[in-house]
């Protein structure tokens, strides 16, 4: 006796339509009846979740703002989980772009220049690029589970950042705060217009959209990945390399966290400190799954969970709710999906 | 076992089923009945209609119209689980058995409720030896011949005391003693009252077990017959609906240059149970068809993967392709230099099954035809999808379908007209007609003789001995990973060729058994 899923048939195409969209809407009923029980308002929530992030400048700028780094690391993560690779630690590669790409701000300080700007981007991509690569050569050399080995270096990258900004890099001005100098002018990504806060790292985010949105559809890179995900021994047929384009997913999904880390760091902090992220790396996951693995639907899910982030900070103050209540929120839609998705294709019955 | 009811009611009657994909309908208010005891054969060329058929009784899908009566009573399958709750149990094709494990837990598992334990252990033996399933439960499933493993099928299948048991192309992995074995467990079955549906493409077998047949094509009843009092030609006519022809023979041609060498050739297999091969030798010239004839599973696959560069360690020896040593070069590097393949298992090896025909086109096109460099131009692989569809008269549901979406057959034949198209110099080809119906099958034996008559070389590897005859110039034999010497076709015989597969020899390579 018990729950059990059995395979559908066949599957409708509408049911496929239908399907993440009602995922959506139980995901925020279920929402709703949590804060009904916690008794908040539900008009407050929808002010604070929904509407001010959407109609304020404000509001609609920080949205903006945090949906870059997620999607550009969703991005990269979309590559290496189509071609069936788990880069668990995304979170560490952006960190380990953000540290590095920060540390030529903090070697040049006080030098200028109009190079200093794309040298950062590169080496913080670069940086991250290579961070990414140590998991993948020990998939292939050793067949170590690429899934633990990327998630525990993300440990390795926090404590590495904590102890630079303590020690070595620290600003020696700053009266014994861990923190390092304040990056120069030249060191800092500027406003794409003069007064508002968007800065180049958006256009950046969305070219990369672009770029890796054709990449896997027209592609022969793009084909390998998803041919290798979907039938390695298909792909070994066709003589792509197993080993090649775990490292190619790999370099491409942590440079693109690198950057994302580097761009956070130059465009919104302006120095290293122990924290550069807010677990990035690891909602970007939710982001891709959300964005069925789809750089372009991962733009619209970064959206819609920066949103989300960006009313939980209001929604502390003005509902009293905690931090982790959004977090739960966000799991709740990442579960929801997935169940939807799988309903498409089973059928839950009791027997 | 099996609840006694009145003979005279039918087991199974089907009524006007019915099943339609968009504007295609695959089944077209098809009847059947099959009585109680009967063996009976559902025939039909790929695409005909009979995967649909079956889906739709075992609870797989859901009829569009029309409904099935069981022993007189109307029922609704909702899937497979009521179709066995009301005893129509199903043998498939394909196997799903876990290789590590003992032939008793795969029955466990494969069961609802049941432990591998002494109450089941008890339970099948006794199965077993009513229906003559020779089992050894305590062996792990890796250890087992093809025809062993089918008999874990059905020994799950009777566990469930069907009424009516489905065989979607039983024999198509046994050797004729195994298949002998298969069919006097079938007919004690039916003795005791079960109905069974034999889908088959073996008309010779049809006639030698089965006493009613229905025929499908293009998804209707076309006829129902009496197999015994029928030829395989009669059937094969019914089938196909007009004069079915044999492959022609080539008109004579001079045999070229060597385009494949194979020397002393042995290989470590990639998987843990794989056949290590051991000094092959062999060569094949351009305008010529070699067979390499044998039992599953001794070397045929290993040999394959050693030949397209796949996989597997080779240890000593060299391969040649056009003169030139491949014996460590990508498949790619082997598809320039003329070579290609055409691998056993056509869903995930030679296609991806849930993209469509022209994105598959990619494969084994990418290395040497103009699709594009970086970017794929796929305008030009759907014309040459268009182009191999009309050619091979590949039966597809639309212009540009998902592999997974197309038949046994017209797949296979896809998929030899990607190869071909790309006019290669030497085609490897292994198992080229498995699963394969008549039509589709005569389709591409043609094919092979035609291109070799054009001047390719053409490796064929295989375990149908028909096939085998029937197309090649030379037959070699291969038996656990060592490969007899080559014997001209017309200068051997079934018995000779039959003993070499059967033989645990030694003395290998004299071919001394012509």
């Amino acid at each position: 006796m018990g729950l059990a899923l059995i395979p559908r048939g066949e599957v409708s195409r509408l049911r496929n339509v239908v399907t993440p969209l009602l995922a959506f809407a139980v995901a925020i009923a279920i929402a709703a009846l949590v804060l009904l029980f916690m008794r908040k308002s539900l008009s407050t929530a929808l002010e604070v979740y929904i509407i001010e992030p959407l109609t304020s400048s404000w509001g609609l700028q920080e949205v903006i703002l945090k949906a870059t780094p997620l999607t550009l690391i969703a991005v990269g993560l979309i590559v290496a989980i189509r071609a069936n690779r788990w880069n668990i630690g995304a979170e560490g590669q952006y960190v380990i772009g953000g540290l590095f790409g920060g540390a030529v701000a903090i070697f040049t300080h006080g030098n200028g220049g109009f190079w200093i700007l794309p040298a950062m981007l590169i080496v913080g991509a670069a940086a991250g690029m290579a961070y990414a690569l140590i998991p993948a050569v020990l998939r292939n050399r050793f067949g170590i589970s690429e899934i633990l080995s990327s998630l525990m270096l993300v440990y390795v990258a926090e404590l590495l950042l904590d102890y630079m900004v303590r020690g070595p890099w620290r600003d020696p001005k700053a009266f014994n705060f861990p923190k390092s100098v304040n990056f120069d002018a030249a060191a800092t990504l500027q406003p794409i217009v003069e007064g508002f806060k968007l800065h180049w790292g958006v256009i950046i985010a969305v070219v990369m959209v672009i770029i890796f949105a054709v990449l896997l559809a027209r592609s022969l890179f793009g084909f390998a990945v998803t041919a290798t995900g979907e039938a390695p021994r298909a792909a070994n047929f066709a003589g792509f390399n197993e080993k090649a384009i775990t490292l190619a997913v790999f370099a491409v999904s942590g440079a693109l966290a690198g950057l994302a880390g580097i761009i956070e760091v130059s465009a919104n902090i302006g120095q290293l400190q122990p924290s550069i992220s807010q677990g990035y790396g690891f909602t970007a996951i939710i982001v891709a799954f959300l964005g069925r693995l789809n750089p372009i639907g991962a733009l619209v899910a970064a959206f819609s969970l920066s949103m989300l982030l960006i009313g939980s900070e209001t929604a502390q103050v003005m509902l009293k709710l905690p931090f982790d209540m959004t977090r739960a929120f966000m799991g709740l839609l990442l579960l929801s999906v997935l169940a939807g998705e799988a309903l498409t294709r089973y059928r839950l019955v009791w027997k | 076992m099996i609840e006694p009811v009145a003979p005279s009611v039918p087991l199974v009657s089907c009524v006007g089923l019915t099943k339609r994909y968009g504007s295609f309908t695959a089944n077209d208010a098809v009847d059947m009945t099959v009585q109680q005891g009967e063996i009976h054969a559902l025939l039909g060329e790929n695409g005909a209609g009979k995967s649909t058929f079956v889906k739709m009784l075992y609870g797989l899908l859901k009829p569009d119209a029309g409904h099935i009566e069981l022993l007189g009573k109307s029922i609704e399958l909702a899937d497979p689980e009521a179709a066995r709750a009301a005893g129509i149990g199903m043998v498939f094709q394909h196997f799903s058995l876990f290789e590590e494990l003992s032939v008793l837990e795969n029955i466990a598992l494969g069961t609802a409720g049941a432990r591998a334990d002494k109450t089941l252990a008890d339970r099948v033996e006794k199965i077993a030896a009513e229906y003559g399933l020779k089992l050894e439960l305590g062996r792990p499933v890796w250890t087992l011949s093809a025809g062993e493993r089918q008999r874990i099928e059905i020994a799950r299948c009777l566990l469930q005391n069907p009424r009516l048991i489905i065989l979607d192309e039983p024999t198509s992995v046994l050797t004729p003693q195994e298949s002998e074995n298969l069919f006097a467990s079938l007919e004690r079955l039916s003795e005791q009252g079960a109905g069974i549906l034999f889908i088959s493409h073996k008309l010779e077998e049809v006639r030698r077990i089965c006493t009613r047949a229905t025929i499908l094509r293009g998804g209707k009843v076309v006829g129902s017959a009496d197999p015994r009092q029928e030829t395989a030609r009669s059937l094969a006519n019914l089938m196909v609906g007009e004069g079915f022809a044999d492959v022609r023979p080539p008109s004579e041609h001079a045999r070229g240059t060597a385009m494949l060498e194979v020397g002393g050739l042995s290989a470590r297999p990639d998987v843990i149970h794989g056949m290590p091969l051991n000094n092959l030798s062999l060569d094949v010239h351009s305008g010529e068809v070699v067979a390499i004839a044998g039992v599953a599973g001794n070397g045929q696959s290993e040999l394959f993967a050693a030949l397209s560069g796949e996989g597997g360690e080779i240890t000593a020896g060299t391969i040649r392709i056009g003169g030139q040593d491949v014996t460590t070069a990508s498949i790619g590097a082997r598809r320039k230099l003329g070579a290609a393949y055409v691998p056993e298992a056509r869903l995930g090896h030679a296609t991806l099954p849930q993209r469509k025909l022209s994105e598959n086109m990619v494969l084994s096109w990418h290395d040497t035809e103009n699709i594009g460099r970086a970017m794929i131009r796929f305008d030009r692989l759907k014309q040459a999808t268009a182009a191999i569809i009309k050619r091979f008269d590949v039966r597809a549901p639309n212009s540009d379908p998902r592999a997974a979406q197309l038949s046994g057959g017209n797949l296979q034949k896809f998929i030899v007209g990607r190869e071909i198209e790309r006019k290669p110099g030497l085609l490897i080809i292994d198992q080229p007609t498995w699963g394969v119906d008549a039509r589709a099958a005569a389709l591409i034996r043609q094919t092979i003789v035609d291109i070799a008559a054009a001047g390719t070389a053409v490796l064929v590897i295989t375990q149908d001995l028909d096939e085998a005859f029937e197309i090649s110039d030379r037959i070699a034999v291969i038996s656990a990973g060592r490969l007899h010497t080559p014997l001209p076709t017309r200068q051997t015989n079934r018995e000779a060729v039959g003993l070499l597969m059967t033989s645990h020899r030694s003395d290998h390579g004299e071919g001394e058994a012509a």
